[in-house]
């Protein structure tokens, strides 16, 4: 890689979250310290409960961390910034909204003018696949399709940095494997800096510039691990499969 | 049966969903027909009842009997004093009065208790002490205060219709899910927004609960008050029907009493499907 695809974005100083439950501290995220580069696809990989949601929703400026600094482009980061958009690891659209309203939720609340944002919508709404479908009502959709509305929604915020909870942890399988094919597509179209957590291994080397493998809980950076192979990748070359083997050989994640 | 095709393989589309559409519309109408039967027989039989003495007609007038009598009330003002117009109207006016004041202040008045702690924690202790009040409790102080015109009788209908605006209201705010509440956020919205754009459509489903629970009260509320303070109105006229030994002006006033009632409920329920249509696809 050249020097100026390595600028630095986004960088998290010994980020740490707990909780007190019942009189018990419960730790959530450790010490996190990561930098995240421009334009890269970074896959953050840990088993399940292991503060993969509380560490983005930090970042996302959800809540805020009991210790640690962040960064976003050499500036403090302290809370929700527009900058950094999310897509929810539950379903998050709003039920009494058509497709179109939600996507074009974003910029209607910070008060972009209708036809501006109509545009950047349907830009997106083409992007992910849902051309025809702007009138429907989430109720009528597919969870394949409810998540690409969620896609669209995020980018239509037009933000730089880009962060996904498990977008894909509630499809089926096939679902899932068409939809990783298409945020690949979607990345490599829409350039952004993107943060995608899983807790699959095979998602993980299918799409990332690099891994961050956490730990059990309380999440702590394990390993990180830079993918090189080219894309399109291939889930059955033996590269890919040493890659995923020596990942699955220093995890808990059961595979 | 006739509504088989023997070739379904060469059924076009068009036909298909006239096919579907038609068995629906039989449907429909066989359980409408059902309906309308179970009230003609409860008609029939109450008229049978009265007619054959098994309920003396002092207490209990027939159908046919109230049926005639609402035409002669359509002009007659006898005996309770206005024709039945007149009572209608004034019983509505009280009724709406009433319980539209408790949906514009009950229903934001649970919003913002339910989004804003600070206003919540402000609010709940004098909202706890008069919640558990009968409204009908209200009725003699309200006379001493205003009177036995519309505003007394509005008062009592508010406070009636005003505390399940008020609760549903809050509940269903407080059931805003997380997640979109967090969506909103990272889209850039302030807290007044989420709150508006968010909190407030998730409330719609219990605030439909509650309004539709008020007005049940409210109408009942009404009916009870004009009994003991009122010179017109619906329940003033089956006050009358007692006092002047008149049973068919007493259930010709319960029979509109339930007939508006259903009417309100049904304007109520076109109102929900326009504003919660999504929850039927
Ligand atoms: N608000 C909270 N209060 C208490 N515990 C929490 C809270 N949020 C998360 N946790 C706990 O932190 C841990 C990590 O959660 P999470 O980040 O959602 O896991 P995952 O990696 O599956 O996304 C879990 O054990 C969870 O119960
Ligand atoms: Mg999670």
């Amino acid at each position: 890689m050249s020097m100026d695809e390595k600028k630095i974005r986004l960088r998290l100083e010994h980020i740490s979250q707990s909780y007190v439950v019942k009189n018990e501290v419960r730790c959530a995220v450790d010490d996190v310290t990561l930098d995240v580069y421009d334009n890269e696809f970074l896959v953050v990989l840990g088993p399940g409960h292991c503060g993969k949601s509380v560490l983005l929703n930090i970042i996302a400026g959800i809540e805020k961390p009991v210790a640690g600094q962040m960064f976003l482009d050499g500036g403090r980061l302290l809370k929700s910034d527009e900058r950094i958009g999310m897509v929810f690891q539950k379903l998050a659209l709003m039920p009494w909204k058509t497709v179109m309203a939600n996507v074009e939720f974003g910029p209607e609340v910070r008060g972009v003018a209708k036809g501006e944002r109509r545009a950047a919508a349907q830009k997106y709404i083409d992007l992910v696949g849902l051309t025809g479908f702007e009138k429907a009502y989430p109720n009528e959709l597919s969870g394949g399709m409810k998540q690409r509305v969620g896609i669209a929604r995020a980018y239509t915020n037009n933000p730089e940095i880009l962060l996904m909870d498990e977008p894909f942890g509630q499809l089926d399988a096939q679902t899932r494997y068409a939809m990783q094919e298409e945020i690949m597509k979607i990345w490599e179209m829409e350039k952004r800096t993107l943060v995608f957590v899983t807790n699959n291994i095979e998602e993980a080397v299918y799409l990332g510039d690099r891994i961050v493998l956490l730990t059990r809980c309380p999440g702590r950076v394990k390993q990180v691990y830079p993918i090189g192979l080219p894309r399109p990748r291939d889930t059955v070359d033996p590269q890919f499969l040493r890659i995923r083997k020596e990942i699955s050989q220093n995890t808990d994640l059961a595979l | 049966m006739g509504d088989i095709q023997e070739s379904a393989d060469r059924l076009g589309n068009a036909e298909r969903v006239a096919l579907d559409q038609g068995r629906k519309k039989k449907t429909t109408y066989f359980y409408m027909m059902l309906s309308i039967t179970g009230l003609l027989a409860f008609l029939v039989l109450w008229q049978f009842a009265v007619m054959t003495n098994l309920v003396s007609s002092r207490f209990l007038s027939t159908p046919l009997e109230v049926i005639n009598l609402f035409v002669v009330k359509l002009s007659d003002p006898f005996p309770d004093g206005e024709v039945l117009g007149i009572n209608i109207l004034s019983s509505l006016n009280v009724a709406l009065a009433g319980f539209g004041l408790a949906i514009v202040i009950g229903i934001p008045l649970g919003l913002f208790m339910g989004w804003y702690r600070g206003f919540d924690a402000f609010m709940r202790p004098i909202f706890e002490i008069v919640r558990p009040i009968p409204p009908v409790s209200w009725i003699p102080l309200t006379i001493v205060w205003l009177g036995i015109g519309l505003q007394a009788k509005a008062f009592i209908v508010f406070f009636s219709a005003f505390v399940p605006c008020l609760i549903n209201a809050y509940t269903g705010i407080r059931q805003t899910s997380q997640v979109l509440i967090n969506v909103a956020k990272t889209c850039g919205a302030s807290n007044f927004t989420i709150f508006y754009r968010i909190g407030i459509p998730s409330s719609f489903t219990m605030v439909f609960a509650g309004v539709r629970v008020a007005l049940g009260n409210s109408w009942a509320t009404l009916v009870a008050a004009e009994m003991l303070a009122a010179s017109s109105g619906l329940g003033y006229m089956i006050l009358m029907g007692r006092q002047f030994a008149r049973p068919d002006i007493i259930i010709l006033g319960i029979v509109v009493i339930g007939s508006i009632g259903v009417i309100f409920t049904f304007l109520l329920g076109r109102l929900e499907n326009r504003l919660l249509g999504w929850k039927r696809l």
